[in-house]
């Protein structure tokens, strides 16, 4: 009766110090965020009197983990952006023109002249002149698909070929189209992290949602279009062949063509062919650098692959011109004086020393792979997450006390008991929260004040269950024993379903709403916890050294 | 030393005495609350329809009218201005939310349309700052609404087969019906006041959802125990002991709640009060629905007495593991 092993004893003992523990750098938050931040620091190769110093400012032996604040909490953009992962189909399905234009054109004798046919995005229409052997050009065109590289579609084409009368029509696979998407969405989500690093922000979180999407949120940034203009930015650079040069922007290019406007000369347009020779994805490095006249300018270099396409391409049309596009424009179209084969080369137009530095930031990020289209934006003022945090500072204490008294009140000694464990159960939630690097929203917040208030519940139901069993006069120890045995099944089943829409509000919910299931979550892990274990441990404990003969709950 | 009791020692009330007449009002208060919900509908924030809200600060006292004036000629259709009024705000402080409708014809989120009001603003207002900005596109409050609605129902079906499987049918079916119950009238609630129902909101209907529960399985589980007890008695006695013997404790644990929700309401600032007045709500409603909805549908519904005989429901073979 009423015992409880030593080392039940010790073990919930040292839970409970250990969360208090893991909890403690929380009550002295900025200065332990100083210091985690000169920490990464120096871990990230910087140095400094400074930083060393901030660095020492907590001792390294306690833990520093901190709760992140959430959006709402310290202010910052978050950004819901959905890739236009159809984008990329086009440039797929354009870039196999040249090759097939070539393959088709070797066999000019037996299917005839070739055509490329206006046709959408996602498709390309080739007409011959010979009918009759449209079968055996499908043939050869099909001979270029490649088997897509994905697990599930690993025994299909990546390109599927018909046959509509006289003209041939080539599209993407279904499954190199999911093949692509894949391939893009995660491209997008590497470029977007590159970038948000490259100005150097706080605990960002970016993340893949569903399919297509991709959730960012950083803290501490003034505003969700300033957000917007970091990763928004392209920078496509792409070298193509020039076909022709005019001054009318509303000329057709022709079939396999695009036309682009020049950067700087005002109403020059180019027509180039739309599939490129390279593309920027190829550059392994580009920094801002100054052309011969000591204008500036941004050097670049390829990568193997990309070098051997460039050499190849200007050994083959020494003096026709290409064009450097960035973005749909040209920004030159020099003619090519000689074989360049060293895979690297300069941009020149009128750039400002700023514009090259941010120019070779943006093409060493590389290009998104896609168009981005924003479903949700938000930007919360850091002065309206400071106001929330006093709010809830406030609410939670004025929470707690009027908890506290009323328990003691209620229940006499008992009460504080339940009172003591209350102040463990949030320690514990924060140490818990700290442990998992949680993010803490103020709908979290209301999450715990709820927890304050909902913790009690099991105290109470074993305390008044006690108050029961003294009515049939067993013995104070008895009805100790028996209050916390017949409680225990109204418990389990009471915060058992409590944490079943818990976790239900996480798996489904998002943002803030997360942050709310997490802390009732926990809060309902911790409050049992207490109740059955540490409140039992103190009255078990009162009673040993006390050994009242009559008790009153 | 005295305790303070908020509910007497050794109550033996009849809360079926009446059945009609608790069942009558929820029945009504039910019926009124779909009628709010179908007539007026809900206030529903940007979460749930697109559009975008602005939360401005300003030292200046707001003129509403101004602030009208500069945004109108942006021909943004709906447009509202409400200024907020809290208690925790400093003396000097003029906040108001603006709202403006999803704009026509477009899926994503308009960088311009907010550049363009921030500065009309600007205009009327030069010392205005815009604390908060938010923008959700028709595509994603579409989506929103879906999920919130599965996260709902999902948590009630969840809940069913939680309790269907720890006790019997009948009172999965009773606790069910206590928690649509709460449901309804926390939505008819909101619908009738017209406050902003956001995603928060959704969390606290799933809140209430627990809680209502929490306080239902409390006195379901007295009333197995004390359907074992005397198996003599007949149900509706059970069902007023179990109740007598639980409510001393449902009183204190909606109290402590209620304690410490109302402080968060009264000082934890205007963007969460809708949220923390959902929960108050809940929380009422919850501990009535507990004792009066639920209860009375497992007396209607009746119950299996005799446990010595092997069930073949399936329902209790998990019951009893650790009672």
């Amino acid at each position: 009766m009423l015992q409880i092993d030593l080392w039940k004893r010790v073990l919930i003992w040292a839970v409970c110090a250990l969360g208090l523990l893991l909890a403690m750098p929380n009550a002295f938050y900025q200065k332990v965020e100083v210091r985690n931040d000169a920490v990464a620091a120096i871990e990230m190769g910087q140095s400094g009197n400074e930083l060393e110093e901030q660095a020492a400012s907590w001792p390294s032996f306690l833990p520093s983990g901190l709760v992140n604040l959430g959006l709402d909490l310290r202010g910052g953009a978050h950004l819901l952006a959905e890739v236009q992962v159809a984008d990329v189909y086009e440039a797929r399905i354009k870039s196999l023109w040249p090759e097939i234009r070539d393959l088709l054109r070797q066999e000019r004798a037996t299917i005839g002249t070739i055509r490329l046919q206006p046709s959408p995005a996602d498709e390309l229409r080739v007409k011959i002149s010979e009918p009759a052997q449209i079968q055996q050009a499908a043939t050869l065109v099909r001979g270029l698909a490649r088997p897509v590289t994905s697990l599930s579609g690993a025994l299909q084409n990546d390109i599927d070929v018909a046959t509509e009368g006289d003209t041939i029509v080539v599209q993407l696979s279904e499954a190199e189209k999911l093949a692509t998407d894949e391939r893009t969405v995660q491209q997008a989500l590497e470029i977007i992290r590159r970038r948000i690093d490259e100005v150097g922000t706080r605990e960002p979180t970016i993340q893949r949602q569903g399919s297509d999407r991709i959730l960012i949120q950083v803290p501490g940034i003034g505003s969700a279009a300033e957000l917007k203009d970091i990763i928004g930015t392209t920078a496509q650079l792409t070298f193509h062949p020039v076909v022709g040069r005019g001054s009318d922007a509303e000329q057709s290019p022709g079939a396999g063509n695009d036309i682009f406007p020049s950067l700087d000369e005002e109403g020059v347009y180019y027509i180039v062919e739309s599939a490129p020779v390279v593309t920027g994805e190829e550059l392994v490095d580009a920094q801002p650098s100054f052309d011969q006249n000591g204008q500036p300018a941004v050097s670049f270099r390829f990568n193997p692959t990309g070098a051997r396409k460039f050499g190849d391409y200007t050994a083959e049309n020494i003096g026709s011109p290409f064009a450097i596009v960035l973005d749909n424009e040209v920004v030159s179209a020099p003619v090519i004086q000689a074989h360049i084969s060293g895979g690297s080369g300069i941009i020149t137009g009128r750039f400002s020393v700023e514009e090259t530095t941010n120019l070779a930031v943006l093409l060493r990020a590389g290009a998104l792979p896609a168009g981005l289209t924003f479903l949700e934006e938000r930007t919360i003022g850091p002065e309206l997450g400071q106001d929330s945090i006093d709010a809830g500072r406030i609410a939670c204490i004025v929470a707690f006390g009027a908890v506290l008294v009323f328990m003691f009140l209620s229940y006499g000694m008992f009460g504080l008991f339940a009172n003591i464990a209350l102040i463990l159960n949030v320690g514990l939630i924060f140490g818990l929260l700290s442990m998992i690097g949680g993010t803490l929203t103020l709908p979290g917040i209301a999450g715990i004040v709820l927890t304050i208030g909902m913790a009690v519940d099991a105290n109470v139901l074993v305390f008044e269950r006690i108050r029961e069993e003294l009515k049939t006069s067993k013995g104070p120890a008895r009805a100790i024993d028996l209050g916390y045995e017949k409680a225990l099944s109204a418990i389990l089943d009471a915060n058992i379903t409590t944490f079943i829409t818990a976790v239900i509000l996480f798996a489904v919910g998002s943002g803030p709403v997360r942050g709310f299931a997490i802390t009732l979550g926990l809060g309902i892990l911790t409050s049992v916890f207490t109740a059955i274990f540490v409140t039992r441990l103190m009255i078990v404990m009162w009673f040993e050294r006390r050994r009242p003969k009559t008790i009153e709950v | 030393m005295r305790r303070l009791r908020l509910v007497p020692q050794d109550t033996k009330w009849d809360f079926f005495s009446r059945p009609a007449l608790w069942l009558g009002i929820s029945g009504a208060l039910m019926v009124a609350a779909m009628v709010s919900f179908f007539i007026q509908g809900l206030n529903f924030g940007i979460d749930f329809r697109g559009g975008t809200t602005i939360r401005t600060d300003s030292a200046q006292e707001v003129v509403v009218s101004d602030y009208r004036a500069a945004i109108d000629p942006l021909g943004l259709g709906d447009v509202t201005i409400t200024e907020v009024f809290d208690p925790t705000f400093d003396e000097d402080q003029h906040v108001t939310m603006i709202r403006i409708q999803a704009q026509e014809g477009s899926e994503s989120v308009s960088a311009d349309l907010i550049r363009d009001v921030e500065a009309a603003l600007k205009t009327v207002v030069p010392d205005i700052s815009f604390v908060s900005v938010e923008s959700v596109g028709p595509k994603v409050s579409g989506e929103l609404i879906k999920t919130a609605a599965i996260a709902v129902l999902l948590a009630i079906g969840a809940v069913l087969i939680y309790i269907w499987l720890r006790f019997e049918w009948q009172f999965a079916l009773g606790a069910v019906a206590a928690l649509i119950h709460d449901v309804v009238l926390t939505i008819g609630v909101f619908s009738e006041l017209q406050i902003r129902f956001d995603l928060a909101i959704i969390a606290a209907l799933l809140t209430i959802v627990g809680y209502s529960l929490n306080d239902t399985v409390v006195v379901f589980d007295r009333v197995r125990e004390n359907l074992r007890k005397y198996k003599k008695l007949d149900l509706k006695e059970v069902l007023n002991l179990s109740i007598n013997e639980t409510l001393s404790r449902t009183v204190m644990t909606s109290v402590t709640t209620l304690l410490a929700l109302i402080s968060l309401f009264v000082l934890g600032g205007d963007v969460i009060r809708g949220f923390v007045f959902a929960m108050i709500w809940g929380v009422i409603v919850g501990t009535y629905s507990s004792v009066f909805i639920a209860s009375a549908v497992l007396l209607k519904l009746g119950v299996k007495r005799d446990w010595s005989k092997p069930s073949n429901t399936g329902g209790n073979q998990f019951a009893n593991i650790d009672a």
